[in-house]
């Protein structure tokens, strides 16, 4: 981006190699960064790229390989080295303390709060003076618990700049953002790097790493196979080196959509602990159409989600599926009712993890379909479980099998497959391909998409305004429980939609009604 | 250091760290043995002797283990449902209680009629008793070992006051003790001439019964699916409320028939030293067997046979009896330690 010549590296790893158990994280990866140089590490969930970076960062011990800063070699295993040395990381899931002000949580860690040294009133003029430069626009006196995902990102950045990191590191930094907020945040790099310091980020977003950076190294199954300057490469090939063939996306041809299957009309529900809840939502869900959320996570998608889950009812409005009320609206009920539900933690929600694959694949059906009288039917059930790993083409070594072992890939398959065999008329899919790997995206957005076909009513949520884009007939924006009109597809930019998740354009509805 | 979850431990791994913890127990106690001036090998061989070296101790084995096996199905069953319950030794007295109440002339039934309605009784009772903890744990959030603990001490100066009051034995010089089962409410012996009751077959029946349960039933299905992860059961629409309630009752039920089978089988009164912590045994019993009911079986009767060897060892050695105490507890943390080896790897960085 800069154009400055590459001279002396500041950060260089020599044949790095990582084994746990019998699985190789990282194997021989050797690269130098120079100072004011981006580079891009791309590659696919498990690739390695988080592995390397606690290597980096001294949290993992390397099996070989050595790790040099500024010339200087690092002792293995040590996570202060590396920060006393000027490394600063931006980790996806922030690591502040919300119940603490900003410069309190940026002086965190480098000074102790209650040393009779410590100065607010200098760390907050240093905090103002390095947000002017960067332009990181945080009140240092504001209580972190309060800031949007965007400022606690940026109180993140500050957090290293004030350490005198001279070499950032960010991990997925875009994930939490609207468009906006991510094109401010290329914005603060781009500085940065103008200023001499070097930067790694991490990402599997393709126009992104062709938009900041200077190199892509692409990862894949632990090994660096590949090392490109940004501008002699294109989308394409970085897509098929990280995947490691051609891939191609289940297309979205348009159709006429049917009757409403699941609508709310002026719904809201009741605020649970830290939870945004929905605010006089009306949406409707037809047979044969995608409808998208989307919107900053954290703004309501838990509470919609729940309500068509069966977990929550309305406190007000009213809702209805298959065109009958809901009384005694329950998870159990959702079901009868033909609604799939695909959760968005795979892990903690959908499935058990020290559960076998059958008895994971029969969790919501076992009562009814599985059992007679109390008596479980296990001879069936491990049928089932086996017609599900032919049709859904789940790897794994058996129906016997633990779920913990298997892929998130292979999880969400089964989730896949115990909810839509059943032939379901709603589909709640909530994240569904978030940490999934490229095959196991087009593969899922394959199933959703022949389900709509079929004329499912099909509600996506999610934080890849792309993936919405793609699929959704219908998006809509979801704000502090509030949501947009319905736009339909093709009539918004990523840019339009990103005024309305940053909470623009809800008071003139509201006005206007 | 720190702990990394291990995937897929192997099965040297699941069942070698347990089998190790009982080993290191026995190295622990044979020191000991050692600094009480006694031969390791001698006291092991004087417990085993004593735990079953002739018909008499064999049986005396067999009977102290009856309890425990009841209260450690009872424990087992409530733990795999991360139900906490630490107040089997309430529910013990409870059934107890049922059995001197019903069985000391309130009813005169044939023996085949009076003692299963006294069962039944004695396990609705157990049951009641740790219901309400279990309300007020999925009503009110209420953390149910604080109050399965307390309650236990509650429960006993009840059962202090019945003794002193409504149950005493008027014929009882005065004792704070019960009045006698008549004959037909006691638990017949399993043999003639042998001093093992029916109490013993019961214990090994519900311990069949509650493997069947967890493992042929929807129910169990639905204990081991809440214990497992409650957030994904609720989501699949188990009704975890309503599993949590019904694991109470079967818990609280099995600790109650320690009670009856005590009180019935064994003692044919209740006094306040009935039980000399079973209930808090049981908890030893159970994660001894790794919550697994027939294994439950198992670790009863090595308990058992550790507290009735140690019992004679110490008349013909001299080694104090509270060798056996230490060698459950280091037993338990132990194995404890080796549950949480099994699923953890321990890192250095």
């Amino acid at each position: 981006m800069t154009g400055a010549e590459p001279a002396q590296p500041v950060l260089r790893l020599t044949d790095i190699t990582k084994r746990f158990g019998s699985v190789t994280a990282n194997e021989a990866i050797t690269f130098d960064l120079a100072r004011g140089e981006v580079i891009a590490l791309l590659g696919e969930n498990g690739a390695g790229k988080t592995t390397l970076m606690n290597i980096l960062f001294g949290q993992y011990t390397a099996d070989t390989g050595e790790v040099e800063i500024f010339g200087k070699p690092m002792p293995p295993g040590n996570p202060r080295a590396a920060l006393d040395a000027g490394v600063g990381m931006v980790h996806q899931h922030f690591t502040l303390a919300g119940n603490l002000t900003v410069w309190e949580n940026i002086v965190l860690g480098a000074q102790s709060l209650a040393a009779m040294s410590l100065k607010p009133a200098a760390v907050k003029a240093r905090i103002r003076a390095l947000a002017e430069q960067f332009h990181l626009d945080v009140d240092p006196d504001a209580r972190v618990g309060r800031l949007t995902v965007g400022e606690r990102q940026r109180v993140e950045i500050l957090k290293a700049l004030y350490r005198d990191a001279r070499i950032l590191i960010l991990d997925e930094p875009t994930a939490v953002l609207t468009p906006q907020e991510a094109d401010a945040l290329f914005a603060t790099l781009r500085e940065a790097v103008d200023l001499g310091l070097s930067i790694i980020f991490i990402s599997h977003k393709l126009h992104e790493v062709l938009a900041i950076s200077d190199r892509v190294l692409v990862l894949r199954h632990g090994r660096l196979v590949a090392e490109r300057k940004t501008g002699a490469t294109s989308r394409e090939e970085l897509a098929a080196l990280m995947v490691g063939s051609e891939v191609s996306a289940p297309e979205f041809v348009a159709q006429s959509p049917g009757a409403p299957l699941l609508s709310l009309r002026d719904v809201s529900t009741e605020a649970a602990g830290t939870a945004t809840a929905l605010n006089r939502v009306t949406l409707d869900l037809c047979a044969g159409q995608i409808v998208g959320l989307a919107g900053v996570s954290g703004n309501g998608q838990g509470a919609l989600s729940d309500l068509v889950s069966g977990l929550i009812s309305p406190s007000n409005g009213e809702m209805r599926v298959l065109d009958a009320s809901i009384d005694g609206w329950s998870p159990r009920r959702a079901i009868a009712k033909g609604i799939a539900r695909i959760p968005e933690d795979r892990h903690k929600t959908g499935t058990i993890a020290d559960f076998d694959l059958t008895e994971n694949a029969i969790l919501e059906t076992y009562a009814t379909e599985f059992a007679r009288r109390g008596w479980m039917d296990w001879r069936r059930a491990r049928a089932h479980a086996e017609s599900l790993i032919d049709t859904y083409d789940i790897r794994c070594p058996g129906p016997d099998v633990r779920i913990r072992l298997l892929s998130g890939g292979n999880m969400q398959k089964l989730i896949l497959g115990r909810v839509l065999e059943t032939g379901p008329r709603i589909i709640l899919a909530n994240q569904p391909v978030r940490g999934l790997d490229i095959g196991a995206v087009n593969y899922v957005h394959s199933r959703l998409s022949d389900a709509r076909a079929d004329g499912a009513a099909i509600l996506l949520i999610s934080e890849d305004l792309d993936e919405i884009m793609r699929l959704s007939d219908v998006i809509h924006v979801i704000s502090k429980g509030r949501l947009s009109p319905p736009f339909a597809r093709g009539t918004m930019r990523a840019q339009d939609l990103g005024v309305w998740m940053a909470g623009h354009g809800f008071e003139d509805i509201a006005n206007a009604s | 250091m720190r702990l990394e979850p291990i995937a897929n431990p192997t099965a040297a791994r699941r069942f070698g760290l347990p089998a190790l913890a009982v080993g290191t127990t026995f190295v622990i106690a044979a020191v000991l043995a050692m600094i009480a001036g006694a031969d390791p090998f001698s006291v092991f061989g004087l417990i085993i002797h004593g735990a079953m070296g002739s018909k008499f101790a064999l049986l005396e084995t067999l009977n102290r283990a009856t309890p425990l096996i009841f209260t450690g199905l009872a424990v087992a069953v409530a733990f795999r449902a991360k139900l906490w319950n630490i107040g089997a030794e309430a529910q013990l007295y409870a059934g107890a209680v049922i059995a001197v109440v019903l069985g000391t002339g309130a009813l005169a039934w044939p023996s085949g009629v009076l003692l299963p309605v006294m069962a039944v009784c004695a396990m609705l009772a157990g049951a009641l008793v740790l219901l309400v903890p279990a309300l007020l744990k999925t009503r009110l959030g209420v953390d149910e070992v604080v109050t399965t603990l307390l309650f236990n001490f509650i429960f006993l100066l009840f059962v202090s006051y019945l003794l002193e009051g409504p149950l005493k034995d008027p014929m009882g010089m005065g004792w704070p003790k019960s009045s006698r089962l008549i004959p037909d409410a006691r638990l017949p012996r399993l043999v003639d001439g042998l001093r093992l009751h029916w109490g013993f077959a019961l214990a090994l029946l519900s311990a069949l019964a509650v493997w069947v349960i967890n493992t042929r039933t929807t129910f169990g299905y639905e204990m081991r699916a809440v214990g497992q992860n409650v957030e994904a059961a609720r989501f699949a629409g188990i009704p975890v409320t309503v599993v949590i309630l019904k694991t109470a009752l079967l818990s609280g039920g099995l600790a109650a028939l320690a009670g009856f089978s005590e009180v019935a089988g064994l003692k044919g009164s209740l006094t306040l030293d009935l039980s000399p912590g079973f209930g808090y045994t049981g908890i030893v019993v159970a994660m001894l067997a790794l919550l697994h009911p027939i294994g439950v079986v198992a670790a009863a009767l090595f308990v058992a046979a550790i507290f009735v060897g140690a019992d004679s060892m110490s008349r013909a050695a001299g080694v104090p009896t509270y060798l056996a105490d230490i060698m459950l507890a280091s037993a338990l943390l132990l194995m404890v330690l080796a549950i949480l080896l099994t699923k953890f790897r321990v890192r250095r960085d």
